[in-house]
């Protein structure tokens, strides 16, 4: 997600002298071709993730669209109140971009595991997304660019396969149905999406069970039609996070259906529910420790199903 | 207007506006008062025509609780009329105890929190330096912001690329919001601790206009960036305000307002 994030920044800011893009001191390897092609367009504001989004808020004010760039909590909770005050109440065009979502950093310990960004960050009134596959990250690198005010773009490690027809248009708000089914939806955020639609393969293969899945790549404003038309349509909805359940993706699902009064025959949040994590492993090691592996999600949807 | 008599606007204005509403920080006020009227009768490139002109110096408060001075300081210089001042602190108002720029023609960025303001000026300091620009920004800082670390993360920043635009001062009155500067978190050896950072430092006694004058206009003559030390008494115009922590927080009533207002008014 990071190279195609990169890449297609880059053709962004070569067309656009306004794209401004600061690191905190990491991306090793990654913003080499960046910083040759445009070297003005281009900084590296040390270890310092405040200065950095207040600085970004400053460049930012003075008519630029700045991408602020870290890894896990780095850009965006050892800042938060820079994003808040600085950037968001001023209507900032500041975009951070956190590479590293949920486990992708698994082993590198709980420092490194962003879980909570997501319930913090959609209490602000600013654009949140969490692209799942490669084609999502192009999209919504573009789109962001397009956007006004002040946005957080969470990256992963892995990504979900292509699932964007030939002709799709991306738009930020309008989630994606990836699988038509009726049985039940499953609702993922991010790259976890993958697990989705393997779980929602095998179960049509094994069990005759038709998943509709839905790719929930903008967590604010949420795309609250397709989340509604879901639980009247379909049996019952899980949504799908690698990050904690409190106050995440789930979360702002939960509130949408039932301010609306569309209340699904069944809803499960799927995420990590036991605070922090301080087992190691790999992204997939820890996604199945915590049930959010294909496994964990065929094993929640047949439960459902069942109690129904 | 000249500097001194905007500065005695200032301090009286606040005066009445933090009584009125029932606000704090009227000595923080009261500090930097004869910085903030130097700057606007003589330093700040603005136009009150054309609050948002392009080529305008950059002014930003960080240490916002002093927000009235700045909302008497631009009512004064003709950014919006003087009589919005009676709103502040009020149901409905667009003017809040710490500075917010929004409903506000000439606040140049909102603060309140500590340790916001340097970076966001640093910010706006490189993006001049990036299209070449001739203004200035000015960051008015607090001592006790100086304990936030944001803070230092911006000096390194502005001495690393030379943004010999930007000029930090300090309200250097040695109090505190629970104590003296000294007895919370020492700050001296501070113009060594600035200097050695890289910035170019110049003393300068906060209350003596012609001194602040020179210090504030003198574009940087070492290509670094500028910090102005302006050594000040927190209180400064009112004898019982004078040096003393509990003005920070105390609102003026009765008496005191009057005796306050008394002495403020002395030519």
């Amino acid at each position: 997600m990071r190279n195609a994030f990169v890449s297609e920044l880059l053709e962004l800011a070569i067309a656009d002298p306004r794209i401004l893009l600061i690191t905190g001191d990491l991306g090793f390897g990654v913003f080499e071709e960046f910083a040759r092609r445009c070297p003005r367009q281009f900084l590296n504001a040390g270890v310092a993730e405040q200065n950095m989004t207040g600085l970004a808020t400053g460049i930012a004010l003075e008519g630029r669209i700045v991408f602020t760039y870290s890894i896990a909590n780095f850009p965006s909770l050892r800042c938060l109140e820079q994003i808040r005050n600085d950037a968001a109440y001023h209507d900032a065009n500041v975009k951070v971009v956190s590479i590293g979502s949920g486990f992708s950093y698994g082993q590198l310990g709980m420092s490194h595991h962003a879980t909570e960004d997501v319930s913090i960050l959609r209490a602000l009134p600013i654009t949140v997304v969490s692209p799942a596959d490669e084609w999502e990250v192009r999209q919504a690198t573009r789109a962001l660019v397009a956007t006004p005010g002040t946005c957080y773009l969470r990256l992963d490690k892995s990504k979900a396969p292509p699932t964007h027809a030939a002709d799709e248009i991306f738009t930020i708000g309008r989630s994606r149905v990836v699988r038509q089914g009726t049985d039940l939806t499953i609702a993922a955020m991010g790259a976890i999406l993958e697990v989705a639609l393997e779980a929602a393969d095998d179960l049509a293969k094994s069990q005759g069970i038709r998943t509709r899945v839905l790719s929930v790549h903008t967590v604010r404003p949420l795309d609250i039609d397709a989340i509604v038309a879901a639980a009247r349509e379909t049996g019952g909805l899980i949504t799908l996070e690698e990050h904690t359940v409190d106050g995440g993706f789930g979360g702002a699902v939960a509130e949408a259906l039932l301010e609306r009064g569309a209340i699904p025959r069944a809803f499960l949040r799927v995420g990590l529910r036991v605070g922090f994590c301080s087992a190691v492993g790999s992204q997939n090691h820890l996604r199945a420790l915590y049930g959010m592996d294909k496994a964990g999600v065929i094993a929640n949807v047949l439960r459902m199903l069942q109690k129904q | 207007m000249d500097s001194r008599e905007l500065a005695k606007r200032i301090r009286k204005h606040a005066l009445r506006m933090t009584s009125r509403g029932g606000s704090s920080h009227i000595a923080a006020v009261l500090s930097m008062a004869d910085v903030v009227a130097v700057l606007y009768a003589n330093v700040l490139r603005v136009d009150p025509e054309r609050p948002r002109w392009s080529d305008r110096d950059r002014f930003i408060l960080s240490k916002g609780h002093a927000g009235a001075g700045i909302y008497a300081a631009l009512a004064e210089s003709g950014f919006f009329p003087v009589e919005k001042l009676d709103t502040h602190y009020q149901n409905g108002s667009d003017l809040s105890g710490h500075v917010s720029h929004k409903g506000v023609p000439g606040v140049e960025f909102s603060t309140g929190s500590l340790g916001h303001g340097l970076p966001v000026g640093t910010g706006m300091a490189y993006a001049a330096h990036l299209d070449s620009k001739q203004h200035r920004v000015f960051v008015l800082l607090s001592d006790g912001e100086c304990d936030e670390g944001s803070n230092w993360e911006a000096i390194l920043f502005a001495a690393h690329f030379k943004l010999r635009n930007l000029v930090a001062i300090v309200d250097y009155n040695k109090i505190q919001s629970l104590g003296t500067v000294a007895e919370t978190l020492a700050l001296e050896p501070f113009v060594d601790k600035w200097t050695s950072f890289g910035w170019e430092v110049r003393e300068a006694d906060g209350h003596d206009h012609g001194a602040l004058r020179s210090a504030l206009s003198a574009p940087s003559s070492s290509g670094r960036p500028v910090c102005v030390m302006a050594h000040t008494t927190k209180g400064k115009g009112v004898s019982f305000m004078e040096n003393t922590v509990l003005w920070h927080y105390r609102t003026a009533k009765g008496d005191e307002y009057d005796r306050a207002m008394t002495e403020l008014d002395r030519p």
